[in-house]
């Protein structure tokens, strides 16, 4: 009996260990939300949002450029980086093993672990050297680059989860192995490849080194995709250097718009791909 | 009952169904191997119509191997190979130029496990198959109505009616496995392949697949493979027994089990081995 009640000692102060580890782990992200609503929150106001970039001295100036700069971008990077990485995703899913697919995989690994300056470099090489100027198409094409092997990665991940014997039901019943990939396979998958697509999404809306020689920045009002443009990331960055104290709080407000629009396009997305039936695969 | 779409039926299969005597299904030397080894030899037999067939025999004889190899699933898997020919109602399936996806749309198959498709209703998955063909797709009501046969016939009708629209994963493993097979029937396929069915399911769903098995046979041909062999006694009329890859003995299913011709065959029913 004494032997029993420690066991049960031992048992629960196991789980608060893994309790106090959870919170742990949540602590980072609490703490900055926390710091930068505390910072920022004060100079959020409608007009940073609807404001152009005002010159020190001048108040009510905002960052409306940069916000929709970003949206700009994160949607050239995903027209590029969702598409090929979903595609090579089903590619690795359908060939496991076949030594073009352990290639495709290596290298999607040596890709992912590649700094991100370095894809700021390679597009600036490929589309801004030979076009003649900074453009948006650039600092989009760079955080797509970025994407894909996120995404690739994940998409293969999910849809290996779908069991055989699922694509072997469709099969039996007459549907070609492409239209049981895409059917079936990748319905199932659909929610996790979502969430990853949306890991992908939130991890390169952050990225400042592949825009400073792509996309460049720019004080002006421009949704135009060969000139630059401006991003969050960027603003933050020339703000957050300078030597103004107006400018300062505008940088902490930039960074709590920009982890509120992460929040909000992961919950969006999420809901709006969340099956009626729910995922869940027996 | 209302005129309903049927598949379209290749001329020659046509042909051959007109005479009930003919045979449906002609296998000649079946030779399916996974790599090198080979999981059935020589298999030749001869399965009639409308009619249930059942194969039985030990774990690991090639029952669901055979089963496979009648829908052209076995070569789904990497590394395996098939020799020999399989005639379905008089038309090679292995021939040259056939298109297996075209022998699987009309030869309708169950697994042993239920395997609905999660992301879709009860409704879609039986109308899972008719939606193969995305030129041809049916107009709503004509669906409804075959889905509504479908689910009549497999004995799921009243059970589901209400929740057509629900997830086909919130009913329970009995019903997802009528499910499965009211997706096969809904095709209208001539032939109908069950790869013990009933192995995951409790007493009742059993009771109520096996008398749908056998009221089948009015209407298709069916093959049925099943390690349980009462059950192969209740439902079926001719019974294949097949030990380490070969066949042993095709006979009436009340001869095989009276008055086995194999020795092997005797031991295997009075339960010596298995």
């Amino acid at each position: 009996m004494k032997t029993l009640r420690n066991r049960h000692w031992i048992s629960g102060a196991m789980i608060g260990l893994t309790y106090i580890a959870a919170v742990l782990a949540t602590l980072p992200l609490l703490l900055i939300l926390w710091h930068l609503v505390k910072k920022g929150a004060s100079s959020v106001s409608v007009a940073f949002f609807t404001n152009m970039p005002h010159p020190v001295g001048e108040a009510g100036g905002g960052m409306a450029n940069a916000i929709v700069g970003t949206l700009i971008l994160v949607g050239i990077a995903c027209a590029i980086g969702l598409p090929i990485g979903i595609g090579a995703g089903i590619y690795l899913a359908e060939k496991r093993t076949t030594p073009i697919a352990q290639t495709v995989r290596f290298l999607s690994d040596v890709l992912n672990g590649l700094p991100s300056i370095v894809m700021g470099i390679f597009a600036w090489e490929l589309l801004v050297r030979p076009a003649g100027h900074f453009s948006a198409l650039a600092g989009g094409a760079a955080l797509g680059a970025m994407m894909i092997p996120l995404v690739t990665r994940t998409s293969e991940e999910m849809l290996r989860v779908v069991p055989v014997s699922l694509r072997e039901a469709a099969l039996a019943l007459g549907y070609p192995r492409w239209r049981t990939s895409i059917s079936i396979v990748l319905r199932t998958a659909l929610a996790g490849i979502a969430t990853g697509a949306l890991v992908a999404i939130a991890r390169i809306a952050g990225e400042t080194a592949p825009l400073l020689f792509t996309a460049f920045g720019n004080q002006f009002w421009s949704t135009s995709l060969r000139q630059p443009i401006a991003a969050l990331p960027l603003q933050i960055f020339a703000y957050a250097i300078s030597a103004y104290d107006e400018w300062h709080a505008q940088a902490w407000a930039g960074a709590l718009v920009l982890i509120t629009m992460v929040l909000v396009i992961s919950i969006a997305a999420r809901f709006v791909t969340r099956s009626k039936f729910g995922a869940a695969v027996d | 009952m209302p005129h309903l779409a049927v598949p379209r039926v290749p001329v020659a299969q046509r042909k051959e169904s007109a005479e009930p005597e003919k045979p449906s299904i002609i296998t000649k030397d079946l030779t399916a191997y996974f790599g090198e080894r080979a999981a059935i030899r020589d298999v030749s037999m001869t399965i009639p119509q409308q009619a249930v067939t059942a194969i039985i025999g030990p774990s690991g004889c090639g029952k669901s191997t055979l089963l496979r190899c009648l829908n052209r699933m076995h070569e789904t898997v990497p590394n395996a190979r098939v020799d020999g020919d399989v005639e379905i109602l008089g038309t090679s399936i292995y021939g040259e130029g056939t298109n297996a996806t075209a022998v699987r749309r009309h030869v309708g198959m169950v697994f042993q496990r239920p395997t609905p498709f999660p992301t879709m209703s009860i409704k879609a998955n039986v109308a899972a198959g008719l939606r193969v063909d995305s030129k041809q797709r049916l107009a709503n009501q004509a669906e409804d109505e075959i889905v509504e046969e479908a689910l009549h016939r497999a004995g799921l009708w009243e059970e589901v009616k209400d929740r057509l629209n629900e997830s086909a994963t919130a009913i329970s493993g009995g019903q997802q496995q009528r499910v499965c097979i009211a997706r096969a029937l809904a095709t209208r396929p001539r032939i109908l392949l069950l790869d013990e069915p009933t192995a995951s399911l409790d007493p009742l769903s059993t009771q109520k697949v096996e008398e749908l098995v056998y009221h089948l046979r009015e209407t298709m041909t069916v093959v049925i493979v099943t390690h349980n062999m009462q059950q192969a006694a209740r439902v079926s009329d001719r019974t294949a027994f097949l030990l380490a890859g070969e066949l042993i003995e095709f006979a009436p299913t009340n001869q095989l089990f009276t008055a086995p011709k194999d020795p092997r065959t005797e031991a295997y029913i009075t339960g010596r081995f298995g």
